[in-house]
């Protein structure tokens, strides 16, 4: 891989945005307290930003440095291996999307949304061994769908908007 | 190029009614399924703790290692959480379970609610 400053200092900016933006959603009160994992996922949209503008590889690369900082500092183990399956899945799923060149910036992230919240069912599935819980992929959908819609919409301003370089 | 991004916005459009169409089916056929069980297993970490018969009223102070304490009500045949001093509080917010399947579940404690029927014990695989 080549060093070039530019892209480092990019990369460096879109985690930072990233976080602060994790901060932000970590300040706003739950959408729906009674269902755990509603969440609109702010800092998705310096990821898809990023997974536009700048390749997959740099998104992966931002996605994962974020995670980990964020476990770091807000999180625990646990929360990191929820927030883990979650970011693969949706990023197995957008990378699909994206490539079939079929989708928008809006149906990429939608999908990215759902997968997320099932690759977290999943996970919660693997570590509280219980299958049932599986129910809330059902109203997680829903909600997934509408989180990508939005966060989709604001990506989709930004990448037009912002000049990556 | 203005036809490509009108093809690619109702492409969108069928992926989420895919997804929608998924999800109804999904809640459909656990609607359909649903029948009422007769007792709530309760498990810590996957393992069981205990089992309440959902025929008599109860209340049971689930009382973890690290000193965390859920309290679990059975009442007319049905399981709601009363009080909890896990930090979100989604267990005592979540509504009464009484169908087979149907649990609550608070992720801090890893405590876990499960209805189940007559005979068919935990190995119905409800989600595939």
């Amino acid at each position: 891989m080549r060093t070039d400053t530019k892209r480092l200092t990019l990369l460096g900016l879109s985690v930072a945005l990233a976080m602060i933006l994790s901060y932000v959603e970590f300040l706003l009160p739950p959408i729906i307290s009674a269902v755990p994992g509603i969440k609109l996922g702010l800092p998705n949209v310096i990821i898809l930003y990023v997974f536009f503008k700048s390749g997959e590889v740099d998104a992966a690369l931002v996605s994962a440095v974020r995670l980990f900082l964020s476990a770091l500092l807000f999180g625990s183990f646990l929360t990191f291996l929820y927030s883990f399956a979650g970011a693969l899945f949706s990023f197995l799923v957008m990378l699909a999307l994206k490539k079939s060149k079929l989708f928008s910036t809006v149906g990429v992230s939608i999908g990215g949304g759902v997968f997320h919240n099932l690759g977290q069912i999943i996970m919660a599935i693997i570590v509280l061994g219980t299958r049932e819980i599986g129910y809330y992929m059902i109203i997680l959908t829903f909600t997934g769908t509408l989180s990508g819609f939005l966060i989709g919409i604001l990506a989709a301003i930004m990448i037009k908007r912002v000049k990556a370089r | 190029m203005k036809n490509f991004v009108n093809k690619k916005i109702r492409n969108d459009i069928l992926l989420v009614l895919v997804i929608i169409s998924l999800a109804l089916i999904a809640f459909l056929v656990f609607k359909l399924s649903a029948r009422e069980g007769s007792e709530a297993v309760i498990t810590v970490d996957g393992n069981t703790y205990a089992t309440l018969p959902l025929s008599e009223n109860a209340t049971l102070t689930v009382t973890l290692e690290n000193g965390g304490e859920n309290t679990v009500t059975v009442k007319g045949g049905e399981v709601f959480v009363t009080s909890a001093d896990c930090p979100d509080k989604i267990c005592v917010s979540h509504r009464p379970i009484k169908n087979v399947g149907e649990t609550i579940v608070c992720l801090p404690h890893k405590v876990v609610v499960t209805i189940e029927g007559e005979g068919s014990g935990s190995d119905v695989d409800i989600i595939s």
